[in-house]
């Protein structure tokens, strides 16, 4: 009667030994983090060098690889929280559409007389303040002419802007859906762009991750510090080239029509007066890497593609001896005069640059500008120092408390207390082998939830263990008495089990970084441990009794 | 008979509820003291509920907290606290300090020149300080996380409550959830009282108490739900002192294992986890407590209606032997 059919006995030592090989890869962790990172490098380069080679041969590659991930908090780097100032967008979107717009309206001037721009407060409306209120029906119907229906699953039927009017003002908003859409393409272009960056910069398994509707958040492992990476990410890296109107000492305070008035980046209270409309923009980059000018000093070298070729060309071509400048983020870096007609569509922008400045805005300008400027609303930056002090505090907590719950399982239960605490050991390495092959990663509280999970893990064979006492003292016969045991803790077992789950459910969804890594492990632990409570011990209490047959067992 | 470790004797017949006015009463005016403590003292919270900056600093001359002080008023930083910190993992040559700064800007965290300027006045105490962890948080999202701290303890409460009520009765979800809130509540009490940091780990701890409460609540009521079938005329209050005198062994074990465990990992994890430790610790002493003192007194208040066949579990269906 006590007998668990074969088929059934082979799966559960089967899950057992899977769980051991998944974790052994873990106990080597840095031959096998080196290995990993050969092959991908391997793979990626398509030929191994020496180092990686050896690299590679430190871990045999028919062994499992898959390893937990450590987290910013164990190894050390730096962690951003980006919201996308999406306004950004709204704002030049808005501006684009002012002379469409304008023009519209210039078409049924016999109605609505003279138009004129007025400031808006929120970034995603046009206002235009039209002379004669009469003709507003007529404004209105020629400026939604221009709108134009937007195809996405939920705003069919819906235009891309609004237009309603309000005394002589009409208004031109964006649409809700097209607002949306904006989002979507602005967060999407953000995380592109944040992605190709920190990868030129050479950092491992960075996370770029959006959350909510229009935060982004970073974590790059290794780096020295978040200001390191916000220098890299946080620049919105717009480069244009403007023509020249005039140079002073000043804010010019009426910079005239279509002009602005933007600051020296390198020399104190130079301005230039540019035109707004650059003649080429970062858009037309192809390439851009760090550079030396004729002086060896450091310089960004770029090149344009055919259309910013053409557009440099025949303005340098028309403008010899004028100066341009190079504005980036609204700053001019220099201001050269042109000496001759450029037609091969490459050249330098020399600044007051050091070697890793140059590099950096190569990289930036390469990767492109961001659409929309990003504030911080968190960061952290964690030494590896203290990452591995926090490891090794871990490693040596978990040891102990294993040792010291295991001596006192023994204690109380004798061998049953033994067979308990071989489950524990396996149920630990099932839980590293899960962690490994789902790819979770460790944080600090995780290492508690394991720690957790060792003073819990073992609560699901005490329910059994002190039910069989119980129906042990009822006289019944020791086999039954371990059937009934396991029979009638099994509720307990279930709903106790159920409602921690339910718990480290909840802190999954709310929780953040590290304290999601905590819920994962107590989930994990709590499947695992009530797995091998009710089937692995079992099999060791069931084979014990069947190689001994005991006339009475104590537990 | 070999040799056992016991913690309760073989067969217990304690009358839990002998001296219910003080073990119930003394729970409820310990919530009611904890909440007074939260009001009037407050809780201490970490950058993550207000926003500013942490720095955390290691040194190998001894921490002088004047010396920082002064060394930092110089910089227009407004609120500035430092703290020494003391682990009993650290070497001789370790000397760590946490300095934390009040939030400065409406929505932004911190600025790195501000950073940097902070760095660079400390290493003027000491040239070779480091600096392992640097963290900050702006003032809108730590609004956010208080939020979505209470709506995650809210929810968790309301999930636990709907599994009991649907696996047992309503009068055993209301019990098992009090029994919850007591025990988070008088944690919540005591970072007030001692102004523990409490932070973002807090409420993970906090979570993971609702989570071990429960479980130690359920396992009574289990027990409680089975002797209800088998002793139909045995008054409600015997029927609890019983269950609860046989999972009483079961109770103390579980606790005690995993007292061992977060315990050990309160010595030696390091500084950086104790509070998070400290608030499981002080959760599973309240768990256990409250499963045995405060979660079935509720049911017994309210009293269950046992006349009513608990949902048709086990009733032979009267029809069954027409075919038989």
């Amino acid at each position: 009667m006590l007998q668990t059919p074969l088929w059934k006995r082979i799966l559960i030592w089967a899950t057992v030994a899977l769980g051991l090989v998944l974790a052994a890869p873990n106990l080597f962790y840095s031959r096998v983090e080196g290995h990993n990172d050969a092959a991908q490098a391997v793979e990626a380069a398509g030929f191994a060098t020496v180092e990686q080679q050896a690299a590679l041969d430190a871990w045999p590659s028919w062994l499992p690889s898959g390893i937990v991930n450590l987290g910013l908090d164990l190894r050390g780097g730096a962690h951003l929280l980006a919201e996308v100032q999406v306004a950004d967008v709204y704002k030049a979107r808005m501006d684009a559409w002012w002379p469409e717009v304008r023009d519209a309206l210039r078409g049924v001037r016999a109605e609505v007389g003279a138009v004129r721009r007025q400031p808006a407060t929120d970034p995603a409306e046009l206002r235009v303040e039209i002379e004669t209120e009469a003709g507003m029906a007529a404004a209105v119907a020629a400026v939604r002419a221009l709108a134009s229906p937007i195809v996405s699953l939920t705003g069919i039927g819906e235009n891309d802007i609004t237009v309603s009017a309000e005394g002589k003002t009409l208004i031109v908003a964006l649409s809700e859906s097209e607002r949306a859409a904006v989002d979507q393409r602005t967060i999407q272009q953000s995380l592109e762009i944040i992605r190709t960056r920190v990868d030129t910069a050479g950092t491992r398994e960075p996370t770029i991750q959006r959350q909510g509707a229009d935060r982004i958040l970073i974590q790059v492992p290794g780096i020295g510090s978040a200001s390191e990476l916000k220098a890299l990410i946080g620049t919105t890296a717009k480069l244009t080239f403007n023509p020249v109107v005039r140079r002073g000492t000043a804010e010019d305070p009426a910079p005239g029509a279509g002009n602005v008035s933007l600051p020296s980046m390198d020399e104190e209270g130079v301005w230039y007066t540019v035109e707004e409309l650059p003649v080429v923009t970062g858009e037309d980059l192809t390439n851009a890497k760090g550079d030396f000018d004729q002086n060896g000093r450091p310089a960004v070298g770029f090149q344009f593609d055919a259309r910013g070729a053409r557009a440099f060309g025949d303005y340098t071509a028309q403008n010899i001896g004028a100066p341009f400048a190079i504005v980036l983020d609204g700053e001019v870096i220099s201001a050269p005069v042109i000496q001759s007609h450029i037609p091969g569509g490459s050249g330098i922008i020399t600044g007051n640059f050091t070697v890793e400045e140059a590099n950096r805005l190569a990289v930036l300008l390469s990767a492109g500008a961001l659409p929309a400027s990003m504030t911080f609303l968190e960061e952290r930056t964690i030494g590896p120092e203290l990452g591995q002090d926090s490891i090794d505090a871990g490693k040596v907590a978990a040891v102990i408390g294993m040792v010291a719950v295991s001596l006192f399982m023994i204690a109380s239960y004798g061998l049953f207390g033994v067979f308990a605490v071989l489950s524990l050991a396996f149920n630990m390495a099932r839980i590293f082998g899960i962690l490994s092959i789902i790819g979770a990663t460790l944080t600090l509280p995780g290492i508690a939830g394991i720690v957790l999970i060792i003073g819990m893990a073992v609560d699901a064979n005490v329910l059994v263990f002190e039910r069989i006492r119980e129906e042990l003292k009822n006289a019944k016969s020791p086999a039954r008495a371990i059937e009934i045991g396991y029979e009638r803790a099994l509720s307990a077992i279930v709903d106790a089990n159920l409602t921690t789950l339910i718990t480290s459910r909840v802190l999954f969804t709310m929780g953040a970084g590290p304290v999601r890594g905590f819920a994962v492990t107590l989930a994990i632990g709590i499947v695992t441990s009530v797995f091998t409570a009710l089937y692995v011990t079992r099999q060791m209490v069931e084979t014990w009794y069947g190689l001994r047959r005991p006339k009475t067992v104590y537990v | 008979m070999a040799w056992r470790l016991r913690l309760a004797p073989e067969k217990t017949s304690i009358d839990f509820f002998r001296w219910q006015g003080v073990t119930f009463g003394g729970s409820m005016l310990l919530m009611v003291l904890a909440f007074v403590a939260w009001g009037v003292m407050g809780l201490n919270f970490g950058i993550d509920f207000k926003g500013g900056t942490t720095i955390r600093t290691e040194s190998a001359q001894p921490v002088d907290v004047a010396a920082y002080r002064a060394a930092l008023e110089t910089l227009p930083l407004g609120d500035v606290a430092i703290t020494e910190v003391f682990d009993p993992s650290f070497g001789p040559e370790q000397n760590v300090a946490m300095i934390r700064i009040a939030a400065q800007d409406a929505t932004e965290s911190v600025t790195p020149e501000q950073i940097t300027a902070v760095e660079t006045a400390l290493r003027t105490i000491d040239p070779a300080m480091t600096f392992p962890s640097v963290e900050s948080v702006g003032p809108k999202v730590s609004g956010e996380l208080v939020w979505g701290s209470i709506i995650a303890v809210a929810l968790t409460s309301v999930a636990v409550l709907a599994y009991i009520w649907m696996r047992f009765e309503w009068q055993f979800a209301l019990g098992g959830v009090l029994a919850l809130l007591h025990d988070v509540f008088i944690t919540i009490g005591i970072f007030a009282l001692f102004q523990i940091k409490f932070d973002l780990t807090i409420v993970a701890g906090l979570l993971t108490i609702l989570g071990y409460s429960i479980n130690d609540t359920v396992v009574v009521f289990d027990r409680l739900r089975e002797n209800l079938q088998k002793y139909k005329q045995m008054p409600l209050r015997d029927v609890m002192n019983l269950s609860v005198n046989e999972t009483l062994s079961r109770t103390l074990m579980t606790s005690l294992t995993t007292l061992i465990a977060v315990g050990t990992m309160m010595v030696f994890g390091g500084d950086v986890i104790r509070g998070f430790c400290f608030a499981i610790f002080l959760g599973v002493i309240l768990g256990t407590y409250s499963s045995v003192y405060v979660a079935k007194n509720i049911v017994l208040m309210i009293g269950l209606d046992r006349s009513e066949k608990p949902k048709n579990r086990g009733t032979p269906d009267e029809f069954a032997n027409i075919d038989a």
